[in-house]
């Protein structure tokens, strides 16, 4: 019997179209934009100014607070200027901005495909490493990994958890890279495992990729300590905690963090990014993407420059169809739907979904019938019918109550609602709201 | 130029399952208990049946229209006629059709309507025309044609129903005794008096089976129901084996099944989560056999049904479901 | 006779005894309350909608009889003529205030703001706005969701089918603020109605710089501060690329409005514009008609995350 979360979940259709298809390298774009916030935190504050020019892996911004990461340019060229962009979040954010020249890269970054085994650096030097590189988490969230591994002084990790699960619908990305790259992939878990200073660490990959499955179990044998854990099929099996639930059979807490049961997670796109940072001293400034979608021409998996315009990547795989409805930035389930391709990708771009006209569309909404299949979809065990017509009426402190601040937006219940109520939507309204009394309560103590 | 793009917060997916699929589903369920009642009663099941589903499709869109004067119909939504189905199903098939028309109306027009219409409803409109029609015309509501009379409707010669039997046991009317109750195959496959949709267990374990199959309910209420209800009546049994009929007799006797299986597991009455429903299962399953044991009317399941309908609400308050993270499974 | 008898008896003694414990109850529970309370209340308009800054009208009347003077208490509904009653039941002064009305700043209509892209999500503001920066390329301007519209508690404000933007009332507006909080972009300013419900205003709230304000909306402002130039009175800043007019400075001369390259500053209800003519001496005098029902049609596009995160 495979292991897998405990509550609620759903099984949305696969549609991994761009399956095996191998990485391919996407061609440098004339110009790029790099988001400064493209990170959970303070955005990063700009190292370099109008007309300097930059190299390869070069430092462009740094750390903004302590949850924070540093930027990397992409591409060689001249800093056309710092300005305003509009992001995946719909809003303008400020980016730097390179017209490309060449691709000149920095002379310390190790350029060869040879394998470095040996890590040599203590926890206290691949930690300062890791903020050096702007590693974090690649998954979506993309949360600092320094500040993850650094976990406040009265919890202590036990292990770690490779999320190589890909529970989105559509993504192929991570489940491309621990094909091609899965050697790799365990030198980066054994260098986590000695940053975290932890001795066991588990790879969870769900059993729809059994190839992956069978070559990191073979691989992984010559390395102590790793263990693969195949897992059932389920979204949203790659959330953080679900993911913690579905490996150890401990749950985190209401407000507590992973590590209070004495887990680190990480993504397998950041533990190859962990590595290229150690062992190549490569930061991060491109990455995997999946760029996909029915109407989509060949979907592919792109190894792209972070800041990269997503038209070009799309222009790669085919060109946008004619009857595009959509563009999600992520997967179906928690991507954000973007207003154009001009958006540059991130460090969190997982994934590209076009989506035709015909399947963009929102249903028709119905009122509830209080079937009550939200409320087992729910991962977290909330009642989002509930919570859906709480925040309709504004009734936010009851909302608080029923623990909206638990929900993780994985969109299982407005997914599997046969009235195609938005539920999510006010769902997030609330939990917005609901943030900013605590927020507010916090600031008057 | 390209097009405008659509945007919208995730998830941008759905699962493609919709209220007329599940309303369907129901519909479908409900078919073998409806040619069982076409064979056994013949053309005064027919008559019942679309008596009740047109009259409960013309008053929903009656009253939506003139009434609330709303610009759209709901009556595509396919509840009224589900609602019309299990009104009939109530019924037994010798009614005269302007009283089916009122039980319709009050369906409709008192129990569903008012209050918003679908998913809004506080009590089943299908059992709160069948308690108001018992309640009013207690002599045609509680008059059973004998089976077999294919071709009579409003001349068909009446019997009495293995419930009625039992209440004579235990009122001590001379004259009956439990022998004269059928055998449970019979009761089973459905050969006894009673309503249209409520005589053949077999059927509505049928429809059952294929509302699990589809995930259009789950099984909490009924089990939670038809066990109570066996176990409450079992003890009963072997307290007192000659007044109280044998368990098994009682689970298949009456409109339990039909209750248990379409009535209480109505979405819109029953609560939201898991515990809630094997609460209000319980408690209906306990009501049911009181009304039949110690009330006076011989069946219980839609007075127990429309009690638990109403406490619903506060069920809902009571039990909250397993909350991600409450107890950790493993310290 | 004796069964009517003894009910009359048995019900008489029940309702004594309860009626003397229903009389010492009340003695011994009794809570002291300012009967003037009571009669502030019941000047009040009794509409409850919050404007006053108190829950309600019975929070109001409280407030007024403890504090003791009437310094910042302002019952928005009732305007003077409440506020006076208000004063003599208390005999304290009454604080002079300019009647107030709520504008919306934002004129992007669908003429001057071209669509980007189309939402398909709930028609919330509150939840759009969580979303991206709204259809158009516009970021701080009306999302047109109407969640203004459902904050009004008096009927005041509505939405436009043809602008896609909400128009107030003046009649029936009474300034709560209910829509102000209700407007995730902080569009809708409650300002002095002025003299014969004249007003000047810069309807726009965007904070992008000229070049990009311009490409979003015909009508936005680019910071250009022309208008902060030629203000003789100083009632102009300009910040964040936006220009806002002081309305206690301000004297309606309406300089302004002729020099916007964008026309993002509106005049309302002023008699037909004569451009050489921007003395306000001269203007009254005229003695126009008096517009029957001022409505605004004013929708702006803005943004202050200040003020947004009360």
């Amino acid at each position: 019997m495979l292991k897998t979360f405990s509550i609620g979940g759903v099984h949305p259709q696969e549609n991994k179209l761009s399956a095996h298809q191998s990485i391919i390298k996407a061609a440098i774009p004339p110009q790029v934009a790099i988001l400064l916030s493209q990170h959970i935190g303070a955005p990063a504050k700009p190292l370099v100014a109008k007309g300097d020019t930059v190299k390869v892996g070069m430092k462009i911004a740094e750390l903004g607070g302590f949850v924070s990461a540093a930027i990397h340019s992409s591409v060689s060229g001249k800093v056309l200027k710092i300005d305003n962009v509009i992001d995946a979040s719909g809003y303008p954010k400020p980016a730097i901005i390179i017209n490309v020249e060449g691709d000149e890269w920095e002379e310390t970054i190790d350029r060869s495909d040879t394998l470095v085994k040996e890590c040599k650096f203590s926890s206290e030097e691949i930690i300062k490493k890791l903020t050096d590189c702007g590693i974090v988490g690649m998954g979506g969230a993309c949360f600092p990994t320094q500040v993850k591994l650094c976990p406040p002084p009265a919890f202590k990790a036990q292990c770690v958890i490779i999320n190589g699960v890909e529970c989105e619908p559509y993504l192929t990305a991570d489940h491309q890279l621990m094909l091609e790259h899965a050697e790799e992939i365990m030198v980066g878990v054994s260098i986590l495992m000695k940053a975290a200073k932890v001795n066991k660490a588990f790879i969870a990959i769900e059993n729809n990729k059994p190839d992956a499955i069978e070559l990191l179990k073979k691989t992984a044998s010559s390395y102590p300590g790793i263990e693969v854990v195949p897992l059932k099929m389920k979204y949203p099996q790659g959330g953080e905690k679900q993911l913690i639930d579905a490996v150890t059979d401990r749950q985190v807490a209401s407000g507590a963090l992973p590590i209070s049961v004495g887990v680190i997670v990480q993504n397998v796109g950041t533990t190859f990014a962990v590595y290229q940072a150690i062992q190549k001293n490569k930061p991060l400034f491109e990455r995997v993407i999946t760029i996909t979608g029915n109407s989509l021409a060949k979907p592919s998996n792109l190894l792209a420059r972070i800041g990269t315009p997503l038209r070009q990547l799309v222009d790669a795989c085919g060109g946008l169809p004619d009857d595009t409805g959509k563009v999600i930035s992520g997967g179906p389930m928690m991507g954000k739907a973007l207003i154009n391709l001009d958006v540059p990708m991130t460090k969190g771009s997982s994934g590209l979904l076009i989506m035709n006209e015909e399947e963009a569309k929102r249903g028709e909404i119905h009122p509830c019938i209080r079937c009550a299949k939200c409320v087992d979809a729910c991962s977290m065990g909330l009642e989002p019918y509930l919570l859906a017509q709480l925040a309709a009426h504004g009734e936010f402190e009851r909302m608080e109550k029923e623990r909206i601040m638990d929900c993780i937006e994985c969109g299982c219940c407005q997914f599997t609602c046969p009235s195609n109520r938005p539920i999510l939507d006010y769902c997030r309204l609330g939990k917005n709201k609901v943030g900013a009394m605590i927020r507010a309560r916090k600031a008057k103590k | 130029m390209e097009n405008k793009l659509f945007v919208s917060l995730s998830p941008h997916v759905h699962s493609e399952d919709t209220v007329k699929r599940n309303m369907h589903g129901v519909l479908i369920a409900l078919i073998p208990a409806f040619f069982v009642s076409l064979v056994v009663f013949g053309i005064g099941a027919l008559i019942v049946m679309v008596t009740s589903v047109v009259s409960c499709l013309f008053f929903e869109w009656a009253i939506g229209k003139y009434i609330m004067k709303s610009k759209t119909t709901t009556i595509g939504d396919c509840s009224a006629i589900i609602t019309g189905v299990l009104l009939a199903f109530n019924l037994p098939s010798n009614l005269p059709i302007w009283i089916i028309i009122l039980g319709a109306l009050f369906a409709i027009g008192v129990a569903k309507m008012p209050f918003g219409g679908l998913g809004c409803n506080p009590v089943n409109p299908a059992l709160a025309g069948r308690v108001f029609l018992l309640i009013s015309f207690p002599v045609q509501m509680t008059s059973w044609p004998v089976v077999g009379q294919i071709t009579s409707y409003a001349d068909a010669t009446t019997a009495a129903t293995p419930l009625a039997i039992m209440k004579g046991v235990i009122n001590g009317t001379s004259g009956v005794s439990l022998n004269q109750l059928p055998s449970a195959w019979n009761l089973f496959i459905g050969t006894n008096a009673g309503s249209i949709g409520e005589i053949s267990a077999a059927a509505l374990l049928l429809g059952l089976i294929f509302m699990l199959w589809k995930k259009i309910i789950t099984w909490h209420i009924p089990v939670s129901i038809l066990a109570t209800v066996f176990v409450f009546t079992g003890i009963m049994h072997l307290v007192n084996p000659v007044e109280y009929a044998r368990p098994l007799i009682q689970l298949l006797s009456g409109g339990l099944m039909l209750g248990a299986i379409f009535m209480a597991t109505d979405y819109v009455t029953s609560p939201m989560n898991k515990k809630g429903m094997l609460i209000y299962g319980f408690f209906i399953g306990v009501l049911t056999v009181v009304i039949r044991l110690f009330g006076s009317y011989p069946e219980g399941m839609s007075f127990a049904i429309l009690i638990m309908n109403c406490f619903t609400p506060l069920i809902n308050i009571y039990c909250k479901p397993k909350r991600f993270g409450e107890v950790a499974k493993k310290k | 006779m004796n069964l009517i008898l003894i009910a009359v008896i048995s019900l008489g003694a029940i309702a004594l005894i309860s009626a003397l414990i229903l009389f010492l109850a009340s003695k011994k529970f009794a809570v002291f309350e300012d009967p003037r309370i009571t009669e502030v209340a019941k000047v009040l308009p009794q509409a409850n909608c919050g404007g006053c800054g108190y829950p309600g009208c019975s929070g109001f009347a409280n407030a007024c009889v403890k504090a003791g003077s009437l310094q910042g208490k302002y019952c928005t509904v009732g305007g003077q003529p409440v506020m006076t009653k208000v004063a003599s039941i208390l005999g304290l002064e009454v604080e002079e205030a300019e009647p107030t009305v709520a504008v919306v700043r934002c004129n992007g209509t669908c003429e001057h703001r071209p669509l980007v892209s189309r939402n398909d999500g709930t028609r919330s503001c509150a939840i759009t706005s969580l979303l991206y920066g709204g259809e158009t390329g516009c970021s701080y301007g009306c999302l047109g969701g109407g969640d203004c519209v459902n904050a009004c508690q008096f009927d005041a404000i509505h939405m436009n089918p043809v602008t896609g933007l909400p128009e107030v009332d003046e009649d029936k507006c009474t300034s709560c603020g209910a829509c102000v909080k209700a407007c995730p972009r902080n569009i809708i300013e409650v300002r002095p109605k002025g003299k014969k419900s004249r007003r000047v205003y810069v309807s726009c709230v965007n904070k992008d710089r000229g070049p990009i304000a311009k490409k979003a909306c015909e009508v936005s402002c680019i910071g250009c501060g022309k208008c902060v130039k030629v203000c003789p009175f100083g009632a102009i800043t300009l910040e964040n690329n936006l220009a806002y007019i002081d309305p206690n400075v301000c004297k309606s001369c309406r300089k302004c409005v002729d020099v916007c390259p964008q026309h993002a500053i509106v005049e309302l209800n002023f008699p037909p514009h004569k451009p050489k003519i921007a003395v306000v001496e001269e203007v009254d005098s005229t003695k126009t008609i008096e517009t029957p029902k001022a409505v605004e049609a004013v929708a702006v596009s803005v943004d202050s995350p200040k003020e947004n995160n009360n």
